[in-house]
């Protein structure tokens, strides 16, 4: 079998994450080859295999017409019979456009793959659902972190240069960076995060009271950040912070697969919910079933009088 | 302008899913029925569209009969007309199957701007618009999180990973993915309730659609298996807190 991975250059740099697509190519056994639109001047991932290689300064970093073009001829070359794509801002965009140019199945956010088949969560992490494509190519975007490698790997690849006169319909004007400052949650070694669960502004101060009583920090989840009940820079998840504190107090957050992965490398973890199927329990040490309305006061009261 | 929104009726996420008897989907009696979130965040975009620059909003929804009920909200949050692809079976139906059916509907109506969540909650493949636009062969830029109009063009801000947004510009015709964050939908007021009564809601037979194959089969769903060691602790809020402390004091370094 061969798998065309498509890595990611954002930024100027080439995107590690170009390893999981490896890892997740390496249970299936399947040979690899990769695609990326990058500067070869400067740097391009390092494995053994083939790498087409179209240049940014002529397509961009997000050019998505251009890109499924240069794909596309990638793929004519190559004839692989998976197209893996990393679950990711840049992946989700352009996996469906080639999915239906090829005439393909697409598979997302795989996390896990059983008898060559793909397991994909549903209904926010509750449910998990096996399925296969049915054609000769299969379109796959896998989620973050749930394919690793112990190390990057290494080598030099193979270079081929893909170059077509295309243009694109979308033109990218500039990014901007999140802005931190202040605290930092990525060093704290006690992290309580606040959850849609918290239901109201006002009840972010028990949240912030057991942070204090633990000599931590809050956090929250992405909902109430967008709330703006807390700081961008308090963000745990795939668009704010990865953090691995030795505790971390999950309060009224569901765990969707996104604020998971910015947590999950916690030494200990509590989870306080009213709802016992919430899929933070998957990476709960402990599991409290309770309001954490009522449940935070007591507990801050407890261990303030130890 | 011509405006279309695209929404899906989903189970409320709290509650307690089954497996059908098939084995390969959720059990659908039984559930609590809304608007999928991000297609909310749509629906608002389109609604603001419309109010920025004019034009004519249509909202577009395939399932049973029940889906209608989620269609009434988006009318009565500011859509002016709804086309409800009726379709028993749509919940077996892989996206490419879903895009399909849209795009048949709405090729030759030359819509200008097209609004979609960038997921939905249920399956969560996020493919469904960025295929109904290459159907369509229009730009499509996914999970935008701002969103402004002017003279012919949007121009957005994607959510990238780690906080970053990135800029993009696009003319018409656009189709949008809809992320968290975008907006903040508003609720229907009684008497926009009342207006959406009266508003066109025509019903299309998706057996008059041509079919198309599916591209994926699911073998089976199933609950996720519990982490082996994780504890639940419940009662009374004191005497967890007592057993939390407890368990704190053994396990982690924090409270030494």
């Amino acid at each position: 079998m061969k798998a065309l991975l498509v890595a990611e250059y954002r930024q100027g740099k080439v995107q590690e994450s170009y390893a999981e697509l490896m890892a997740f190519s390496g249970i299936l056994g399947a040979e690899s080859s990769m695609f990326i639109v990058a500067d070869s001047t400067v740097a391009l991932p390092r494995f053994q295999g083939t790498l087409y290689v179209a240049e940014v300064s002529r397509y961009d970093e997000y050019n998505p017409e251009a890109h499924k073009s240069l794909l596309l001829d990638a793929i004519a070359q190559e004839k692989p019979d998976m197209v893996v794509f990393c679950h990711s801002s840049y992946g989700w965009d352009l996996a469906p456009r080639i999915a239906v140019r090829e005439k393909a199945a697409q598979i997302s956010e795989v996390i896990a793959v059983e008898d060559g088949k793909f397991i994909v969560p549903a209904c926010n992490g509750k449910l998990r659902r096996t399925l296969t494509g049915k054609g000769l190519l299969t379109v796959v975007t896998i989620q973050a972190g749930a394919f690793s490698l112990d190390n990057l790997p290494d080598g030099i690849p193979n270079v081929v240069p893909v170059v077509g006169d295309y243009e694109g319909m979308a033109t990218l004007l500039g990014y901007e960076e999140a802005k931190l400052g202040g605290v930092d949650l990525t060093r704290a070694e006690v992290i309580i995060s606040a959850g849609r669960g918290v239901g109201k502004p006002e009840n972010i101060v028990m949240v912030e009271g057991l942070a204090k009583a633990l000599k931590g920090e809050y956090g929250a989840s992405r909902p109430v950040v967008d709330a703006e009940w807390v700081t961008h820079n308090r963000q745990v998840g795939t668009t704010g912070l990865t953090v691995s504190p030795k505790l971390y107090v999950a309060c009224g957050i569901s765990g969707a697969v996104q604020h998971l992965a910015g947590m999950k490398k916690s030494e200990f973890v509590v989870a306080i919910n009213t709802d016992r199927d919430a899929p933070i329990g998957e990476v709960a040490d402990v599991f409290a079933v309770a309001d954490l309305k009522q449940l935070l006061p007591v507990l801050t009261d407890k261990i303030m009088a130890l | 302008m011509k405006l279309l929104v695209c929404i899906k009726q989903v189970p409320d996420m709290e509650s307690k899913f089954r497996i059908d008897a098939d084995g390969v989907w959720y059990d659908r009696g039984d559930l609590a029925w809304r608007m999928n979130e991000y297609d909310e965040y749509a629906v608002e975009q389109a609604v603001r569209q419309k109010e920025q620059a004019g034009g004519d909003v249509t909202v577009l929804c395939i399932g049973s009969d029940q889906v209608k009920e989620t269609m009434k909200k988006a009318l009565a949050m500011g859509c002016d007309r709804g086309v409800h692809i009726a379709d028993s079976h749509s919940y077996m139906k892989d996206p490419y199957q879903i895009a399909a059916m849209i795009a048949e509907f709405a090729r030759d109506k030359g819509f200008d701007i097209i609004f979609t969540g960038m997921q939905s909650q249920d399956r969560g493949s996020g493919q469904v618009g960025v295929m109904l636009a290459e159907l369509l062969d229009m730009a499509a830029i996914t999970t935008i999180v701002d969103y402004t109009y002017d003279n012919g063009s949007v121009v957005v801000q994607r959510e990238l990973e780690g906080g970053v947004k990135a800029k993009v510009k696009a003319a018409l015709p656009v189709l949008v993915t809809c992320q968290l964050g975008l907006n903040t939908p508003r609720y229907p007021t009684l008497p926009n309730i009342m207006k959406a009564k009266k508003k066109e809601l025509l019903t299309i037979e998706a057996k008059m659609l041509q079919s198309t194959d599916s591209m994926q089969k699911t073998v089976k769903m199933a609950l996720p298996e519990k982490r082996v060691g994780g504890l639940f602790l419940e009662g009374e809020p004191d005497s967890i807190a007592d057993r939390l402390i407890a368990i704190l004091k053994e396990k982690t370094s924090v409270l030494a």
